[in-house]
């Protein structure tokens, strides 16, 4: 079994977790400013990379709280997690960063 | 057991009769992994920010714990570490009333919620050395002593239904789980203790 490391609750099996979409998306302040384009781009566009991904995770039967991870999309290996809030982590070879 | 006799029909039993009153009067003594209920219990969800979380485990009688999935006792009852800030609060044949009025007068005016859960779930008891091997029949955790000590807690999955795991003694673990998957938990860990015979 895939085992994924809670900032909390430490090393658990992925059982326990629900994926939650890319990280850092951050949602625009004043969306009535944004035209149709901008506002489908922070929707529904995403990176998608073949590589280093950072996405949300929710540790759902555990601690129950959000947080980040870069997970290897081609591997799927997950680098390192970090709690919600922190910036993505300095990785080497990592070139969405 | 509880005061629901298990001999009543189902349709005259009270909504809030233990769900596991006819499963656990016909199971089966197996000394190497005991299987029980757990008398009721007053449980509370308290959540709140730094400054409510001292004032609320002193009105409860036990300081609410820091560290990630463990619990504290004192004189009976529990604070578990559920999140970085929610804990689920236990006391054994007490009523949930008197003691939110205590949390809610110490914590009057801080960022915090307190709900009572009492009647959400039941408690059950597994133990004995074989307590554990039952256990990860559908409890993908580690439980090895080193990696689940003692006064450790945490939310997990036993097969698909979510609990609240705690270990209170070397070969006791606590389930909690929400009464209406009580009877699926409780046949499963039947089945695990059939691997015994
Ligand atoms: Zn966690």
């Amino acid at each position: 079994m895939l085992i994924i490391t809670c900032p909390w609750c430490g090393a658990r099996p992925e059982l326990e977790f629900r994926y939650g979409g890319e990280a850092h998306i951050a949602r625009p302040a004043d969306p009535s400013t944004l035209t149709d384009e901008e506002w489908a781009d922070f929707l529904y566009n995403r990176t998608n990379p073949k590589g280093l991904h950072a996405e949300r995770w929710r540790h759902v039967h555990g601690c129950g709280r959000f947080f980040n991870a870069v997970r290897d999309t081609v591997s799927d290996f997950f680098v390192v997690t970090y709690k919600a809030g922190e910036t993505r982590p300095d990785i080497a070879g990592d070139q969405a960063k | 057991m509880l005061d629901t006799p298990s001999s009543a029909g189902h349709s005259t039993m009270p909504v809030s009769a233990d769900p596991l009153a006819s499963l656990a009067s016909g199971s089966p003594r197996r000394a190497t992994a005991r299987l029980t209920t757990l008398d009721r219990t007053a449980r509370l969800v308290f959540r709140g920010r730094e400054s409510a979380i001292g004032p609320a485990g002193e009105a409860f009688g036990v300081a609410l714990p820091r560290e990630a999935c463990r619990f504290a006792s004192n004189e009976g009852r529990s604070a578990l570490w559920l999140g970085p800030d929610e804990w689920i609060l236990l006391a054994p044949g007490a009523q949930a009333g008197p003691i939110a009025a205590a949390i809610e007068a110490a914590t009057a005016g801080l960022p915090h919620s307190l709900v009572d859960v009492s009647s959400r779930s039941v408690g059950i008891e597994l133990s004995g050395p074989k307590a554990a091997f039952v256990l990860n029949q559908g409890c993908p955790l580690d439980l090895g002593l080193g990696r689940f000590p003692v006064g450790m807690c945490t939310r997990t999955l036993f097969h698909k239904a979510e609990i609240v795991l705690s270990r209170t003694a070397g070969e006791t673990f606590r389930i909690d789980v929400w009464r209406s998957f009580a009877p699926y938990v409780w046949s499963l860990l039947e089945e695990g203790r059939r691997e015994l015979d």
